[in-house]
């Protein structure tokens, strides 16, 4: 009889331990840590106000029916970092350092965007080149200027953040020039639906976009070496050197690439105004654009990257900050709570303290289960 | 023969210490400065030959001086701390709504200062070092919370008031033997500002803690290589610790001096700061990726940025733009010496 009785309790042990193991092997999955940052914000936001997650059917002042609620703008608001992310990572991931000029560069990618949709005039009635052509050169201008920052870091080896940063103090600069520091304003509406809503579509334009460069990338990781090779590069570049790969090529191209990015988030950015405005256009998005790569749980200092968890953390700082602007926090107040939260997330998903966590799950978690068997 | 070999090897010793990492750069960038202000003299004229020309240069930049100190002492031991500038914004504006709302004085202001510069450092180097976050992260977040905390403290710019402070805000110290005359004929004699004194005797006292105190060398060690600085039974924990600490306390006495100079609280104050502070220690010759680094060499390097803004302005290129691309383009200058240099003294090594 006893004997059976132990076994039970051996038993109910080891199912804990089981199940202590599952939450451990959850917990150390690297996309564990935006999932449980977006779910304690839900969780907050369910039972400050279950109004939050409402989403209505309206129309705008256009008279299209559209879907509002604060779901949709954080979806729709998220998109520019949510596509500077996959860059960021990439970026990080190879070089072991983080690119400090999106944010100025974003802001010439819109100035060179309206200076060819404007030509020579500032306020054209009518737009001077298709949209596709404008696109197509800032794609161009902005990886040019994505080389310039991976030549500085994989060819001359400068420490990324202070090779961006020469961008990153010129940048806003070079943009006003571009435009003679004019402040080009766009009359034609459909260039407006690219950051808004196309008539008849309810969800917002950017969403699409976001949704279109994710398939691309994926599709890229999935069908490319690109992701193996950034990985090889960043956890080693002298050994990938010794397998055939050309580490320096390999930062090159991740720099380009997120040139790339940036022109979609630029892109993206001046369609929402029709306009731009060079010192506050992007302001602090790379920083922003850090935080995501951070929060989905990616060393900075490069090696191993996963990009989805990158996404996901670029939604929860949008989800963060337009939760904090619910509660009508002041804008400029903003950064300190946002910084208080990204305290307690980095903490938390510090490796030492989760270590010291797993542990005390451990020895929680059976004891509990013996006790209850008892 | 025996003799012949000990002064060779004397030599050799001499050679490769006369030309180590830190000391190159530094003989670079002090060049470069005196190159700059002597060709301005020479090319832009009667202007920057004036002491008081460069004097200002110094009575503006007191604060970003001693603010780039501690980004060099940071940058050195291998870590970075973005939050400088806007813990000055923060000290600016707690001071001021100190002095003037609740009735302080310029002592526990500046204690005040003091007191915010240790918070911000015990919670970033706490952060950083035992618990191994990132510092780039940790201080972001710091920049944030300081940004938030400022206009939380008082939204609006307002000037200072307070009797006290402000006898102390215009007293000048006369430069001996300096002075020019001025359009009327009159002798006016240079002056500094009591922060350039605080700035300098800070340097020599930082140069002197960098150069022969147990924790200044191991700043450098832990820079260089951590794992092989703990082989040596140093404490990296505690001296990457200490070198967040020394960062952020300078940070809230430069906030300090900085308040002194411009005599305001206002959240706009000092926005960019960390990276003109980046900025200098980069063209002073300290590697972001540590134990390369020089107090000396970063003055110089706040002196040499600042010489070439003025030297844009005094062009008629009015323009903030103008102003900008230059210091990019000298920020990417010296980046491509430091790493051509440094190449090219390695490819010797081997």
């Amino acid at each position: 009889m006893t004997a059976l009785k132990n076994i039970t309790v051996d038993d109910i042990k080891g199912s804990a331990k089981k199940a202590g193991n599952f939450m451990l092997g959850l917990v150390k999955k690297q996309i564990f840590i935006p999932i449980a940052a977006l779910l304690i914000l839900v969780i907050f936001n369910l039972i400050v106000d279950p109004s939050f997650f409402e989403i209505t059917l309206s129309k705008n002042s256009a008279g299209d029916p559209v879907f509002s609620g604060y779901l949709i703008t954080i979806l729709d608001n998220a998109s520019e970092l949510a596509i500077l992310a996959i860059g960021m990572t990439l970026v990080t991931a190879a070089s072991g350092g983080q690119d400090i000029s999106v944010g100025a560069t974003i802001a010439i990618a819109g100035s060179v965007m309206l200076r060819v949709l404007c030509g020579t005039d500032s306020r054209p009635e009518t737009l001077q080149a298709p949209i596709i052509v404008a696109f197509l050169v800032c794609c161009v201008v902005s990886m040019l200027f994505g080389a310039f920052n991976g030549a500085l870091v994989a060819y001359f080896k400068i420490q990324p953040m202070v090779a961006t940063l020469i961008l990153f103090t010129a940048g806003r600069s070079i943009a006003a020039w571009i435009n003679n520091n004019e402040l080009p304003v766009i009359k034609d509406p459909s260039f407006g639906y690219y950051g808004n809503f196309i008539p008849g579509v309810p969800v917002p334009t950017p969403v699409f976009l976001a949704i279109a460069c994710m398939i691309v990338i994926a599709l890229v990781l999935k069908f490319t070496n690109l992701g193996l090779y950034t990985q090889a590069v960043g956890i080693n570049s002298h050994s990938s050197r010794l397998n055939g790969i050309d580490p320096a090529f390999i930062k090159f191209l991740t720099y380009v690439i997120l040139g790339l990015c940036v022109a979609v988030s630029g892109f993206i950015k001046v369609s929402r105004l029709s306009s731009i405005n060079y010192s506050v256009v992007a302001k602090d998005i790379e920083m922003d654009a850090i935080l995501a790569v951070a929060l989905g749980g990616n060393a900075l200092s490069g090696g191993k990257f996963n990009m989805p968890a990158s996404i996901l953390g670029a939604y929860v700082i949008q989800f963060l900050t337009t939760t904090l602007f619910k509660f009508n926090v002041d804008s400029a107040a903003l950064p300190a709570y946002k910084a208080i939260v990204v305290i307690i997330l980095v903490v938390l998903s510090a490796p030492i303290v989760r270590e010291k966590l797993s542990k005390l799950w451990k020895t929680i978690a059976p004891k509990k289960a013996a006790k209850e068997a008892n | 023969m025996f003799l012949k070999k000990l002064s060779n090897g004397k030599s050799e010793l001499k050679s490769r210490n006369a030309l180590s990492d830190t000391n190159l750069l530094l003989i670079i960038t002090i060049s470069v400065f005196f190159i700059m202000y002597i060709s301005a003299i020479v090319f832009l004229g009667s202007g920057f030959l004036k002491p008081q020309a460069f004097f200002n240069i110094l009575n503006d930049n007191a604060a970003l001086i001693i603010l780039s100190c501690g980004m060099s002492i940071v940058m050195i031991s291998g870590g970075i701390d973005i939050s400088v500038g806007q813990v000055t914004a923060l000290v600016c504006m707690s001071c001021a709504v100190h002095l003037d709302h609740n009735g302080g004085n310029v002592l526990t202001a500046f204690l005040l200062a003091l007191m915010i510069g240790l918070l911000f450092g015990l919670v970033q180097g706490f952060l950083v070092s035992y618990l191994e976050i990132q510092p780039f992260i940790v201080t972001l977040a710091g920049m944030f919370f300081a940004k938030g905390m400022t206009t939380i403290v008082n939204a609006t710019q307002f000037n200072v008031v307070h009797e006290g402070f402000q006898e102390l805000k215009n007293t000048r110290i006369y430069v001996p033997g300096m002075g020019s005359i001025n359009k009327i004929g009159k002798y006016v004699p240079a002056y500094v500002e009591i922060g350039v004194i605080v700035a300098l005797v800070l340097v020599v006292a930082l140069f002197a803690l960098l150069r022969w105190t147990k924790l200044g060398r191991s700043f450098y060690a832990v820079g260089g290589n951590s794992h092989s600085a703990n082989m040596l039974g140093i404490n990296v924990k505690r001296t990457k610790f200490m070198s967040h600490m020394l960062c952020s306390l300078l940070a809230g006495i430069g906030g300090f001096v900085y308040f002194l100079h411009v005599g305001s609280g206002s959240p706009s104050h000092a926005s960019g700061a960390e990276m003109n502070a980046i900025a200098s220690s980069i063209i002073g010759g300290t590697m972001l990726t540590g134990g390369v680094g020089n107090i000396v060499g970063t003055l110089f390097g706040v002196l040499s940025l600042n010489t070439i803004k003025n030297i844009v302005s005094s062009l008629g290129l009015d323009e903030a733009w103008w102003t900008n691309i230059t210091v990019a383009g000298m920020i990417c200058l010296f980046l491509l010496i430091q790493s051509i240099v440094l190449s090219r003294k390695n490819k010797n090594k081997a």
